[in-house]
């Protein structure tokens, strides 16, 4: 005997948006490190807290990015199955980058020389 | 034993919101892998499916807490120019320096990470619901989406720890 809630057969497309929206906003939080580390331009316009500095910018976009993302994607996918390998594969992708992108001898790679 | 105003946002950051998150992991953790039908009755699946969808987006706010305190409210003043913040003691010496130039730098960037994918998981477990059970594929995905969400958590704790020992903020 089953339950209606693990009968009905939810299509995965808000699942395959969301994976997608946390590897995007990870992966552009990691990008603007390393565009913050190779020009000064980027740095000072992403220094929205003169406080907190570029950090405030930074994690600032990629929260946009990240829920910016998932709105958009979940409104396309909603009720609609997707190809879920693909999506994960995609987000894992990101995720990975986004692990490079904001280690520290990886963004300094790019820091100009002086 | 008092503490300042800065030493309790300090201790709020790390060992209220940090901490609870890395303890809840195990549970979570614990929850998603038992997610099986063959491991559980429908009843059973009904039961922990609760637990783990309250557990899983206290955990995703909490991490947003984390994030938030720590770049918000306490890293100005670890990153001030006065020559007593952290930041400069730390840099005032090479022996030290690596504390901020690796250590904070790594934490300050990829505990980010930890609310994003935190948040990931709870929402899917509570789309998916008990369904999840039968979804390899899809639960394989969001536990390493939570293996990450914990294991940023724990570089951005281990950095902190190490740092606040190293020039505690006042």
């Amino acid at each position: 005997m089953t339950t209606n809630s693990m009968e009905k057969d939810l299509p995965n497309g808000p699942v395959a948006a969301v994976l997608i929206a946390g590897g995007f906003g990870s992966m552009i939080l990691g990008l603007m490190t390393v565009l913050v580390s190779a020009s000064a331009a980027i740095k000072s316009a992403l220094t929205w807290s003169a406080a907190v500095g570029p950090l405030s910018g930074k994690t600032g976009i990629g929260s946009i990015a990240f829920f910016g993302s998932w709105i958009v994607l979940h409104f396309i996918w909603r009720g609609k199955n997707v190809n879920f390998n693909r999506a994960a594969t995609v987000a894992f992708v990101l995720l990975a980058l986004s692990l490079v992108f904001t280690f520290p001898p990886f963004y300094d790679l790019f820091v100009p020389a002086k | 034993m008092s503490i300042t105003t800065l030493e309790g946002w300090t201790i709020l950051h790390g060992m209220g919101f940090g901490a609870v998150f890395l303890l809840a992991f195990a549970g979570g953790l614990a929850g998603l892998y038992s997610l099986r039908t063959e491991w559980v009755t429908i009843a059973g699946l009904k039961e922990s499916m609760t637990r783990l969808k309250v557990g899983l987006w206290a955990m995703a706010v909490v991490a947003w807490g984390t994030v938030i305190t720590g770049s918000f409210i306490v890293y100005p003043f670890y990153r001030s120019a006065d020559k007593t913040s952290p930041k400069s003691i730390l840099l005032s010496s090479p022996t030290t320096a690596d504390w901020h130039n690796f250590g904070m730098e790594w934490k300050e960037h990829v505990g980010w990470l930890a609310p994003i994918a935190a948040t990931v998981v709870a929402f899917a477990v509570a789309y998916y619901g008990p369904a999840l059970a039968k979804k390899v594929g899809e639960k394989r995905a969001l536990m390493i989406f939570y293996i990450v969400a914990f294991g940023t958590a724990c570089i951005a704790g281990l950095f902190g720890a190490f740092i606040t020992k190293a020039a505690p903020l006042h």
